[in-house]
Order: C-alpha cells, then sequence, then structure tokens
C-alpha cells in the first residue's frame, strides 16, 4: 500500500517543488534524484507484489474524493479559460458538457456512493507500472540534456523549463494513479490529468502550430472523456451505491451488464490511443520536444488507452462490439503502417507506427481471447522500450544533424557509429526475428485463428506485417549506406543522453531474452486469474529464438576476424567517368553528384487517400458499434 | 516431434541438391531458348571459381551482411527440414533477406541501392501470400510445426488449390524468376545490371550463390508439404512445378514493379483468403 501512495504522491509533489525551482544545477539534480526514487520505488514494488495476484486496497484518507473533485474543477476552469482566449470553441463546449457531467456526477449521482476498495494491484498493473516507473524516468532524465540543446537551438521559444518538468512529473504521476485505481471515478480523474498533460506538453513551443495540435489532442481526448463520464453515469444508475464502480467488481458482475460501461470505456481508450479516426491527434503532437513525444507514444498517455481496453477484454471478448473495436484496431493497424511507407520524416514514420501498433494491441483486446490477452500485454511491453529508444535516438540525432527527416541520416554509421548501432537496435526491436515486436505478432496470428472471425485479423496480420518489414528496413538501408559523402562527426553528445540511450537498447535485448521469465511469472498468472487459462510459447521455441538472438549478437564478431584483404573500390557507376567521391560526367559534360533517394510509392500508400479511407472506416465502425449499443440499452 | 539430424542433412546436402537444380534449370532454360547450354555442374564451377578471386568491396561491413544472409537462410532452412514451427521459419528467412538488403544499401552504390528497393517491394509482395500458405496448413492440419505437417496423412493440396496456386506465383517471385526478377536476375538482361548484387564480387558473390542454393531447397521442400500424403506425388509435384517456373521464366518479360506489388496482393487476397475463408467457414469457424 505505502508503495502505491509513494508512486502517486511523490511525482506529484517533485513536480510542485520543480515549478517553484529556477533552471540550473538545482533542477537538474531534483529531476535525477526523483527520477532514481521513482525508478527503486518501482523495483521495489515489482519485490513486494511480484508473486501476491490481486490486492485491493482501501484508503484510510476519506478527503481525497473531495480534493480530487476541486482539482477536477480547477482543471476544468483553466481549460475553459484557455479555450476562450484561444477561441477554441470545439474545446470550450466538449469541456462545458464535460464538467456539467462531472458535477451531475459529483453532486448528484455519487452522494451515495460508499466505495471501499479504491486502489488495487495485480500482475497487469504491475507491469504497466514498471514501464511507466523505468521507462518513464529514464526518458526525464534524458530531457534534461535535451531540453537543455532544445533551448540553446530554438531561442526564440520562452524558456519554460520548469513548467516542462512539472507537467511530465504530472504526467508519471497520473499514469500510477490511473493503473493503480480500481474505482473509476478515481480512474477517471487520473484520465483527465493525463489529458491536460498531454495538452499542456504539446503545447510548450506556444507557436501557433504547436497551439494548434494540443487544441486538436485536447478536444479528442475530451470526446474519449465524455465517453468516459458516460460510462460512470450509466453505473451510477444501474447501482446508486456505487458498487460496481470498482473495476474489479464491474469485471465479476457478468457480460451482459459490463457490456454498455465497457464499450464507452473503450471508446474513451480508442481516443486517448490515437487509433483511426482520432489519429491526427498523436501525428500532430510531434511538434513537441521529442522527449515528450518519447514519453506520449511509450509509456504513458496512448498506454493508458490501450490499459483500459486490456483491462475489460474480459467483456468485449466474443461479442459485435468487441468485434468491432477489434476491427478498428485491425484497420488502424494496417492502415497506419502503409502510411508508414510514404513517410519521410522519421518522426512520422515513428507516429504512424506507434498508431499501428496500438491498433494492433486493440485488435487482440477487442477480440479478447485469453491467448490474444497475452499477445497484447506482450506488444505493450516490446513497444514501450523499443519506442523510446527509437525516439530518443532520432531526438539525439536531430540535435546532431539538424534534421528529422530519414533522407538526411544517410551514412548515420559513419556519422554517429554509437547512436546509429542503439537506432539499429531499436529498429530491429520493431519488426525483426527473434527481437519482441515479431514475437508478439506471431503470437497473435496463432492466437487469432482461433479466435471468431479471426481469419480476417490473420489477413490483416500478414499483409500488415510485410508492410512494416518495408519502411522499417529502408530506414535501417539509410543508416547503414556508408554515403562516400559524409565522415565522421565529432561526439559532443552528454553523459545523460548516452547512457539513457545504452540502457534502454540493453533493455530492448535483454528483454528478448527474459521475456519468458516475464510471461510465466507475471503475464501468464494474470492471464490465468481472468480467463482460467493461459497461453505461453512453447519451449522449442523459446529456446531457437534465444539461440538466433545469440547468432545475431556474435556475427559483427565476424569483422574481427582476419582476411586476406578485401581491396576497397568505388561503387559501379555504369562504366561513366566517375571520381570516388561518387560524382560522375552527366550529359554536356557537367559534373554531376550521385544522390540517393528511397522509394516512397506516394501513388500507391500516400497519406492523404489512406488517412481519408481510414477515417471514413473508423468513424464508420465506431457508429456501428454505437447503434448497437444503443440498442443493447433500450 | 523435431529432429536435428533432418536439420543436419539440410545443411550438409542442400547445396549439392541446390547446386543440381541451378544447373538443370540452366540446362533446360538453354534447350528452351535454342541453346546447348553449360555442363550440369556449371553452377558448381562457377561458385567454385568466385572463392578464388580477390574480394572487392566498396565498404567491408559487405562481408558481414553475406555472412549473415547465409548463416540465417541456413538457419531458415535447417528449422523448416528439423520440423520447426512454419512462422518462425519464415520470419527467419525474411530476417536473412533484409541483410542481403542491407548489404546492397551499405555499398551506396546506384545500382545495388534500386535492386534493394525493389528487393524489399518484392519481400513485401511474397510475404503475405508465404504466411496465408502457413496459416492454411494450420488449418487442414491443426498445427505449424513441420513434423505434425509432414506426417499428416490428409491431401493438404486438395484442401488449399487457391492458396497452391498463390504459392506457385509468389514462388516465381522468390526463385528470381521472370516476370518478376526486379532486383537481380540470372539473365544478362538485367537494366540495373545484376541489382542487389552489384556490388559483391569474388568469396561474396559465392556466399550470396550458395544461399541462393539453400533457399531453392527450402523453397521446393514448402512444395512438398502440399503434398505430403504421398512422397512420389510430391516428387512429381516438385517437378513439375519447377518446369512450370522455368517455362514462365522464358516466356515473359520482365514487368514493372507496380504490377508485381498489386498482382502478387490481388491472387494473395483473391485466390488465397476466399480459399481460406471457405476452409473457415466449412470447419465450423474452427472453435477450439
Amino acid at each position: 500500500m505505502i508503495e502505491l501512495a509513494f508512486l502517486i504522491l511523490f511525482p506529484a509533489i517533485v513536480a510542485f517543488l520543480l515549478l517553484a525551482l529556477k533552471n540550473g544545477q538545482v533542477q537538474n539534480a531534483v529531476v535525477k534524484i526523483a527520477a532514481g526514487l521513482i525508478g527503486l520505488a518501482t523495483i521495489i514494488l515489482l519485490i513486494t507484489y511480484f508473486s501476491s495476484g490481486l490486492v485491493l486496497f482501501t484508503v484510510p484518507f476519506d478527503a481525497a474524493a473531495e480534493i480530487m473533485s476541486v482539482i477536477s474543477l480547477l482543471i476544468a476552469g483553466f481549460i475553459l479559460y484557455l479555450g476562450i482566449k484561444q477561441r477554441k470553441y470545439l474545446a470550450v463546449i466538449l469541456i462545458t458538457i464535460q464538467t456539467l457531467m462531472f458535477i451531475g456526477i459529483e453532486g448528484w449521482l455519487a452522494k451515495d456512493v460508499q466505495q471501499v476498495y479504491n486502489l488495487f494491484i495485480d500482475q497487469f498493473s504491475l507491469i504497466m507500472a514498471a514501464i511507466v516507473g523505468i521507462i518513464g524516468t529514464l526518458i526525464c532524465v534524458y530531457a534534461l540534456a535535451y531540453m537543455e540543446t532544445y533551448h540553446t537551438q530554438h531561442p526564440e521559444i520562452q524558456d519554460r523549463r520548469n513548467i516542462f518538468f512539472f507537467m511530465v512529473f504530472v504526467f508519471l504521476a497520473a499514469m500510477f494513479g490511473l493503473i493503480f485505481s480500481n474505482n473509476l471515478l478515481w480512474v477517471y480523474f487520473f484520465w483527465e490529468i493525463t489529458t491536460l498533460a498531454s495538452f499542456i506538453l504539446i503545447g510548450y513551443a506556444k507557436t501557433s502550430e504547436s497551439t494548434n495540435n494540443a487544441f486538436l489532442a485536447l478536444e479528442m481526448n475530451l470526446l474519449g472523456g465524455i465517453a468516459f463520464a458516460g460510462a460512470i453515469i450509466y453505473l451510477l444508475i444501474a447501482d446508486p451505491t456505487g458498487s460496481l464502480l470498482g473495476i474489479e467488481q464491474l469485471l465479476s458482475s457478468g457480460q451482459a451488464f459490463a457490456l454498455v460501461p465497457a464499450v464507452l470505456l473503450s471508446f474513451a481508450g480508442i481516443t486517448k490511443a490515437a487509433l483511426m479516426p482520432f489519429s491526427s491527434w498523436l501525428v500532430g503532437a510531434m511538434v513537441a520536444p521529442t522527449p515528450v513525444s518519447a514519453l506520449l507514444h511509450s509509456s504513458t498517455m496512448v498506454k493508458a488507452g490501450v490499459y483500459i481496453i486490456v483491462r475489460f477484454a474480459p467483456v468485449l471478448s466474443g461479442t459485435t462490439e468487441g468485434l468491432i473495436i477489434g476491427l478498428v484496431g485491425g484497420f488502424t493497424f494496417l492502415l497506419g503502417s502503409a502510411i508508414a511507407i510514404s513517410q519521410s520524416n522519421a518522426k512520422k514514420v515513428l507516429a504512424y507506427s506507434t498508431i499501428a501498433n496500438l491498433g494492433l494491441i486493440v485488435a487482440c483486446a477487442g477480440v479478447g481471447t485469453y491467448k490474444l490477452v497475452w499477445a497484447a500485454i506482450l506488444l505493450i511491453i516490446f513497444h514501450a522500450i523499443a519506442k523510446s529508444l527509437l525516439f530518443l535516438c532520432v531526438g539525439t540525432v536531430e540535435h546532431q544533424i539538424g534534421s528529422r527527416n530519414i533522407e538526411d541520416m544517410s551514412g548515420l554509421i559513419v556519422r554517429m557509429p554509437k547512436v546509429a548501432v542503439m537506432m539499429l537496435v531499436g529498429i530491429a526491436g520493431m519488426f525483426l526475428a527473434p527481437f519482441g515486436m515479431l514475437i508478439s505478432k506471431w503470437v497473435a496470428i496463432e492466437a487469432f485463428i482461433e479466435a471468431q472471425f479471426g481469419l480476417i485479423f490473420v489477413a490483416i496480420l500478414a499483409f500488415g506485417g510485410s508492410i512494416t518489414v518495408f519502411f522499417w528496413s529502408k530506414w535501417m538501408g539509410k543508416i547503414i549506406s556508408v554515403d562516400p559523402h559524409v565522415s565522421r562527426e565529432e561526439d559532443s553528445l552528454k553523459s545523460e543522453k548516452k547512457g539513457v540511450l545504452y540502457i534502454l537498447a540493453g533493455l530492448t535485448v535483454l528483454i528478448c531474452l527474459i521475456f519468458p521469465l516475464i510471461s510465466s511469472s507475471l503475464i501468464e498468472p494474470f492471464v490465468l486469474s481472468v480467463y482460467g487459462q493461459t497461453a505461453r510459447l512453447s519451449q522449442d521455441n523459446i529456446i531457437i529464438m534465444a539461440m538466433m538472438l545469440f547468432l545475431l549478437m556474435i556475427m559483427p564478431f565476424s569483422m574481427l576476424l582476419p582476411r586476406n584483404g578485401a581491396r576497397k573500390v568505388p561503387p559501379y557507376m555504369g562504366g561513366r567517368p566517375a571520381s570516388s567521391d561518387m560524382k560522375f560526367l552527366g550529359s554536356m559534360g557537367v559534373t554531376r553528384d550521385v544522390t540517393l533517394s528511397n522509394y516512397y510509392l506516394n501513388d500507391l500508400f500516400g497519406e492523404n487517400r489512406l488517412l481519408m479511407a481510414g477515417t471514413a472506416l473508423g468513424f464508420g465502425l465506431i457508429l456501428l458499434a454505437m447503434i448497437v449499443l444503443v440498442g443493447m440499452i433500450l | 516431434m523435431m529432429s536435428p539430424v533432418y536439420g543436419l542433412i539440410y545443411i550438409l546436402l542442400a547445396p549439392i541438391a541446390g547446386g543440381l537444380v541451378a544447373g538443370i534449370d540452366r540446362k533446360i532454360t538453354a534447350r528452351m531458348q535454342g541453346r546447348v547450354g553449360p555442363p550440369l555442374l556449371q553452377p558448381f564451377y562457377d561458385v567454385g571459381k568466385l572463392f578464388e578471386k580477390e574480394n572487392l568491396v566498396v565498404t567491408r561491413s559487405q562481408d558481414l551482411y553475406a555472412l549473415c544472409y547465409l548463416v540465417f537462410m541456413l538457419v531458415a532452412g535447417a528449422l523448416f527440414f528439423a520440423g520447426g514451427d512454419l512462422l518462425l521459419v519464415i520470419f527467419a528467412f525474411t530476417l536473412s533477406h533484409i541483410f542481403l538488403v542491407l548489404g546492397a544499401y551499405a555499398s551506396s552504390s546506384p545500382y545495388s541501392f534500386i535492386g534493394a528497393e525493389r528487393e524489399l517491394i518484392q519481400i513485401i509482395a511474397y510475404e503475405p501470400m508465404i504466411i496465408l500458405s502457413a496459416v492454411g496448413m494450420y488449418m487442414v492440419t491443426a498445427s505449424f510445426f513441420v513434423s505434425d505437417i509432414v506426417v499428416s496423412s490428409i491431401p493438404i493440396v486438395l484442401y488449399l488449390p487457391g492458396v497452391f496456386i498463390g504459392f506457385l506465383m509468389v514462388l516465381t517471385i522468390k526463385l528470381r524468376k521472370s516476370p518478376f526478377d526486379l532486383s537481380t536476375s540470372h539473365h544478362a538482361h538485367q537494366e540495373i545490371v545484376k541489382g542487389v548484387t552489384t556490388e559483391f564480387t569474388g568469396p561474396n558473390l559465392g556466399k550470396i550463390e550458395i544461399a541462393h542454393w539453400y533457399e531453392y531447397v527450402f523453397l521446393l521442400g514448402f512444395i512438398f508439404l502440399f503434398f505430403a500424403f504421398s512422397i512420389p506425388i510430391a516428387l512429381l509435384a516438385i517437378a513439375v512445378a519447377y518446369l512450370l517456373e522455368i517455362l514462365i521464366d522464358n516466356t515473359f518479360s520482365r514487368v514493372k514493379w507496380q504490377f508485381t506489388l498489386r498482382s502478387a496482393w490481388i491472387i494473395a487476397g483473391m485466390l488465397g483468403l476466399i480459399n481460406l475463408a471457405v476452409l473457415y467457414y466449412l470447419s465450423g469457424g474452427l472453435q477450439a
């Protein structure tokens, strides 16, 4: 219990401390020490509750609910003020509706609520806590060095680093709160805080673009928040004593009753996880400083969205609504991956890949058989690590070469060998055997075959999975091509940045070796406790994959073997007179440079076209789910 | 049960079998074109000579990628013949090809760069169909393990005719046969020189050739699975399928990548998926 309270309250306290501090050494030290303590507390939490299964807690502090209400109203007032000031009337309308619903809940419906168990922890919460507590804090440490460079490179942006770190730590506190809360009123409170935190962090630069994108994120998430509030109202009308407000109690109340709130919550999850048709806010969020993107994409925000859907997967399993939600996820996976092919902006590629993978997680959770929930949790873990590594690598490269375009990363292996290798590890982690994401996709294929209507998803995975090979490989190819125009750049990386990158790259590889252990000690007991049966990978396959990983790691050492001299020659230029730095004699005697550029296949995979298709499909499916749902309520 | 012995036999004997297949291929192709053709063992002479040549590289890292291509091709094939999980085999197979692509990218040469892009397009063109083939076999035999599929007495091909035709289609891509020899070709009429292999010479090119031989045997082994209920029929099917590929190779001219990608996806989507959907429906949704 004390660990849970610490993890929720401590980051919040640190946040306020950071708000008061000026930039400089003290801020630096506070962030590092706090990050270290949160990491440590997470590990202690893991050890303490490793084998205890589900534990429910009462919170002996009665004023907690009142404090939360006050904070919620303050936040609503703040957003209302900003919305009116920036003339974002959609946001104003949405926040007004939500606040009215909230006042209705707090002042009227929830009067008789006697919630006993406000907090809980089980293996799934533990996994999520580990992701937030370890990856989230690593990103914080990285952000210290990053933000310093950021403000040196962008003198036009007002230095509000105290607000930045304030918001980041509030974000972490809210995430811990969200995953430890059993009471849906509490989950809702933390849910709204993550919406606010992402809004402020996306708008950090205060340019018109970042303000617009911040409001876009806000509007879409508020829409989800309304659905969330709707779920709470439904539950309170059904039972005014609030006995069904607990997630655990709701899950055990039976599918017939829990389906309506589960679908509403899943809709909230879909907006937060940026599935189509709501994907544009996550793509727009890349205007924020890179550590924010890393945080949003890997350990917080979008993971809150999939967390809630995976939680309610047992309710969705086997229902039409669940299937529709799964299809929203499946099409998002397919179209998101395809759009990534046509993008040359590294952060955009990462954004679409995140959207695609979240889609896959939701597809697994929506169909919701025990094997698929197992696969979904594996996906959450692997994706968090590899994606945070990739974002931080892109941020590092961007500061060094001044561009986040993949075409400009040509020959990175020569220019910044260490970062390039870590980037390669991250990319390999996203799509290659025997790394994590591929393991999860493989498991998902095997699990979908046995599920109802699973063939649609198998087809989506077969095509979508191949598509991901294309855009990751061509990115890898750009990095490793030994471009004769470039030379090694001086190594000016700060030790914090480098340290964080090393740890994340190490984790990406390590997690592939120890995932059977994580699976058997955390994921399988969780799935077993929810479904009464569990999935696992066969022993043979685990051994084979470990061997492949080992082989992959020793292969580079073959470069050290003595060889009977390979002679270096310039590349073949079709017999044209060419110099060794790849200049050739073109027509009319003009000397030209060779430039090589990747295929983007815009005709087939253009963003506009596919995004339109995705939006239409997504809206259509969600509308269908809503109609089915309304039919059920009536 | 998986049996590593067969994997070992594959590692030892596959290059011999694969080289012979390549030799027969060249002989028949020559006859179709009205030539006498090289001796049957010509592929072995060629590769032997490659290993005697000087190793010319643009960058030293090419050595690594060529070696990785060969090694992971071996892993994929050995895993297949040892009776491993078909999906894992396919993923290892893709991994090995990614190394070939990376090797082509590494040299920063215009011809191999275009070859690499085209090779990637070919990968996304054929991979869905190969995965669907594995899924089809699972739906018929209820196992992804080659060791289970191969001992099944069910005539798999009768349940999966659409999937089999789709597989033959992507086999043309995989064997680098015209009209789908976009990224590199065995013929001397390639518009991007030798595509992915342009910058590989001597021993590195030799390794890639040997990897191709291993790949031949693996792909023919995949055809075997469709007919595993009867060994004579399976061998006949492999021979007919390969002859068909040679015939196609010599009858069609090369197409653009757009056509390759679209046709492979449409065929995988139409024949493969409809076949699977019918099967799925007939088996009552496979409720486990």
